[in-house]
């Protein structure tokens, strides 16, 4: 992707589990697929460990969007924890909506430890739908943004 | 009233309870504060009338950890709180003895100041065995009238029912109340322009003053530290002017009590700003009913919770809701 | 004695906000709070008191005091600016000023605390009296004369005209800047005012609130008395009472993570909460029975004991209209008053 100066360059906040979409990231980078640099993934034992408050925080620090990917529903590494994040993510979403947060800052992905190709196509279109968004202005702190 | 405190006062003498939790007239017209009554005579006080709003059933997490058993007094809304504590835990079935108490809807003072009345020196009308349809109010100004409906609080208009879920006996009679639709605000809301959904909020937040009062005072806002209080996370920031902390306590504050809120409507009637604090909680239990059917927090004590509980065809977070 | 119609009020401010920032109570989202004029703000005089007091003006709820940032290996630090521009608080009452005065005992004794004091050398308070006090109201119980607020300029609102009255040379100086706008009058109106809101004073419930009993001396006795442990029971420990208090003025200091910096800021602290005055062994006041009791003792016995006698409260009543649990401090000084008769 061409560096252009002007350009806005979002900061996107990847939390991926460690037992799929981790080694999905893994397998893209060996795979030598690529994403934007703007991902930065943050690696947690499993996508219901991700509380609201991780996505609102990143969003505070200065965060564009937010990803949360997991293991396929059905394949979670603790049997069950993605189907309660399903349903956290799904209230939090909605709530952020309600408080005229633009829709797709935030996102959910299932992304097993084989899908390579689907972990990095995933990012391309996050990171292209967060530029189409501009920079996140009704969820930051202003005494981050200098 | 006087069936309470004589039933309270036969409670105390035969030594089913140790102690009543109440209501105990205030200095005014409007101000009862909750209270424990110990013995007969501490009960010359005792007070249950439509300005007894405050919900009891959080304090009975305190009272569950005394001697003996407490004689506490709820509400019909209250017993759905009290119903949610006992599903966590929180408190003690076999310490509390339950007198559910009628209620035909509980006024609030800054609605009646709203409507112009100042400088309030008796208000009648507001009396359990009144007809509740006008309160007159002797005022230094000259005396008023209002309605009783329009000074109720927002939780009556919406009323979920005047029946008690957990009690061990009823004493009193209710009233329905209801004239207004729960969701219609909410609705009113998710119909706005992401623009205008944002200016709202904005405006509304930027008066939270962090005092807390609304966490505090939530039934369902049970833990022993809070997130909020912790200095071992900067979330504790207490107050602050930028917008963002608010917006980060409220969604955060209802979220915590997602699926557990009864919708019991404190939170809004102690909120020293007026902020409608009571929208969050409800697009939850709205988002919740719409989702994964139909669920009232505090009902039913077997019920799963929406949020403990799953199902493998739950909807997608991403999903565009239609 | 000057005047100006009340409907040249917005000329007025308009005016005072050319050079000077202007505060008055302003209506947001249905509440009054004081704020900064603008052309399209719906100021509201007519209120008795805004939700939180304009103490916010010289004591900010949230302020920076400086702020550092890493660039590369260096660290700068920026301290925040002290206030060096004139503004104006206007609608202020008579309770209100006092409790300015409160604060000023405690901010500008030594050490001086010099972001307080910054803002007060360019804080010009215009008072207006009060025409219709309510029922919470007590400020008579603490000396205050609400139909003649003491401060910088002394305003009337009678009728639909305001009486402007210069009390002290930066109200002068502010009279003199606005001087087109005002014309000469004679003080009957207000006189007959006065004389109307003094006998609804008298009516009152709360104006006669006895203090007997209550100064610096007393500290042994009100401390250990067993009321507390009755009085405290409903409160719900939550910072309302503090927030809306003109009076109280404890605050934390704290560190922002901005991410490449910390900003250094100071915020109110409420006595009611847990972590108040947290230190490394823990907290000096574990219960919320001894943190309730200290609210009412720091108002009525450690601060005049330190102040020659000066309560720190002012009878604003906020805490009374505002309390939750409806607890406040005329509910405590009527239970020790009630106590006392019994025995």
């Amino acid at each position: 992707m061409p560096l252009n100066e002007n350009e806005f360059r979002p900061k996107i906040v990847a939390f991926c589990c460690n037992w799929c979409s981790y080694a999905g990231a893994d397998l893209a980078g060996s795979s030598r697929l690529s994403y934007p640099a703007d991902v930065k993934i943050i690696k947690v034992p499993c996508s219901c460990r991700v509380n609201p408050m991780f996505i609102l925080r990143a969003f505070e620090k200065g965060a564009d969007g937010v990803i949360l990917c997991g293991c396929h529903p059905g394949d979670c590494h603790y049997s069950t924890g993605n189907y309660y994040a399903r349903r956290r993510m799904t209230l939090l979403f909605s709530m952020l909506d309600y408080l005229g947060i633009e829709k797709g800052r935030t996102r959910v992905e299932w992304v097993s430890a084989a899908e390579g190709v689907k972990f990095s196509q995933t990012m391309n279109e996050f990171v292209e739908k967060i530029r189409s968004l501009g920079e996140n202005v009704r969820l930051g702190d202003l005494r981050c943004k200098n | 009233m006087q069936e309470l405190v004589n039933r309270a006062k036969e409670l105390l003498a035969n030594g089913t309870v140790q102690r009543v939790l109440g209501w105990k007239a205030g200095d005014m017209a409007y101000n009862p504060e909750p209270s424990y009554f110990e013995t007969e005579a501490d009960l010359s006080d005792f007070v249950y009338d439509a300005f007894c709003g405050a919900n009891l059933s959080k304090y009975m997490i305190e009272a569950s950890k005394k001697e003996g058993k407490t004689l506490v007094f709820l509400k019909p809304c209250d017993s759905y709180s009290f119903n949610q504590l006992l599903k966590e835990h929180r408190v003690d079935r076999e310490k509390a003895y339950i007198i559910g108490v009628g209620c035909k809807g509980k006024l609030d003072i800054e609605t009646i100041r709203k409507q112009g009345v100042k400088g309030i020196e008796e208000i009648s009308g507001a009396s359990m065995d009144d007809a509740c349809d006008t309160l007159k109010i002797k005022t230094i100004y000259g005396d008023k009238e209002v309605s009783y409906q329009s000074a109720m609080l927002e939780r009556c208009h919406v009323c979920k029912g005047k029946d008690h879920v957990v009690y061990d006996e009823v004493i009193g009679e209710s009233r329905d109340t209801v004239d207004g639709e729960r969701f219609s605000e909410v609705q009113r809301i998710e119909s706005m322009t992401p623009e205008e959904k944002f200016l709202f909020f904005q405006k509304e937040l930027s008066k939270c003053i962090r005092c807390n009062a609304c966490r505090n005072v939530c039934p369902a806002c049970s833990c022993r530290k809070c997130v909020f209080d912790s200095n071992k996370f900067d979330s504790a920031q207490k107050a602050n002017v930028d917008s963002f902390e608010e917006k980060m306590f409220h969604i955060i504050r209802a979220f915590h009590v997602a699926g557990r809120c009864t919708d019991c409507g404190e939170c809004s009637r102690v909120c020293p700003q007026g902020i409608p604090l009571h929208l969050f909680n409800r697009k939850f239990i709205k988002d919740i009913n719409e989702f994964y059917g139909d669920y009232t927090a505090g009902e039913d004590i077997d019920a799963e919770a929406p949020l403990t509980h799953f199902e493998f065809t739950d909807r997608e977070p991403n999903e565009e809701r239609g | 004695m000057l005047k100006i119609a009340k409907t040249d009020l917005p000329a007025l401010f308009q005016k005072i906000a050319e050079t000077k920032d202007l505060y008055l109570p302003i209506r947001v989202a249905d509440q009054v709070n004081f704020g900064v004029y603008t052309q399209d703000a719906d100021v509201s005089l007519e209120t008795l008191k805004t939700v939180k007091s304009p103490k916010d003006a010289f004591f900010p709820q949230s302020e920076t005091l400086y702020t550092c940032n890493k660039t590369e290996n260096k660290i700068s630090i920026t301290p925040e600016e002290l206030q060096n521009k004139e503004f104006v608080v206007f609608g202020i009452k008579g309770c209100d000023v006092k409790g300015i005065e409160v604060l000023d005992k405690v901010f500008l004794s030594e050490p001086v605390d010099t972001f307080y004091k910054a803002r007060r050398d360019h804080g010009i308070l215009v008072a207006l009296a009060c025409n219709e006090p309510e029922e919470s109201c007590f400020c008579k119980a603490f000396g205050i004369d609400c139909t003649d607020p003491k401060a910088d300029v002394a305003t009337w609102l009678v009728e639909d005209v305001l009486y402007w009255n210069p009390l002290t040379e930066k109200g002068s100086a502010l009279t003199d800047a606005v001087k087109d706008l005002l014309s000469d009058a004679d003080d009957s109106k207000v006189k007959e005012q006065q004389e109307k809101t003094k006998a609804i004073v008298e009516k009152l419930p709360y104006m006669n609130l006895s203090l007997e009993g209550w100064n610096g001396d007393v500290l042994t006795e009100k401390f250990d008395s067993p009321l507390w442990e009755e009085l405290y029971q409903p409160c719900l420990a939550c910072g309302t009472c503090t927030f809306v208090c003109p009076t109280c003025q404890c605050y934390d200091i704290k560190d922002y993570n901005t991410g490449n910096g910390v900003q250094r800021y100071r915020c109110w602290d409420s006595c009611m909460y847990s972590d108040f005055t947290m230190m490394a062994h823990g907290n000096n006041r574990n219960s919320q029975m001894q943190r309730f009791r200290q609210r009412f003792m720091h108002k009525l016995v450690y601060f005049p004991a330190n102040n020659n006698g000066m309560y720190s409260c002012v009878g604003c009543g906020r805490c009374v209209e505002k309390c939750p649990a409806s607890l406040n401090i005329v509910k405590v000084v009527k239970a020790f008053q009630k106590e006392g008769g019994d025995k």
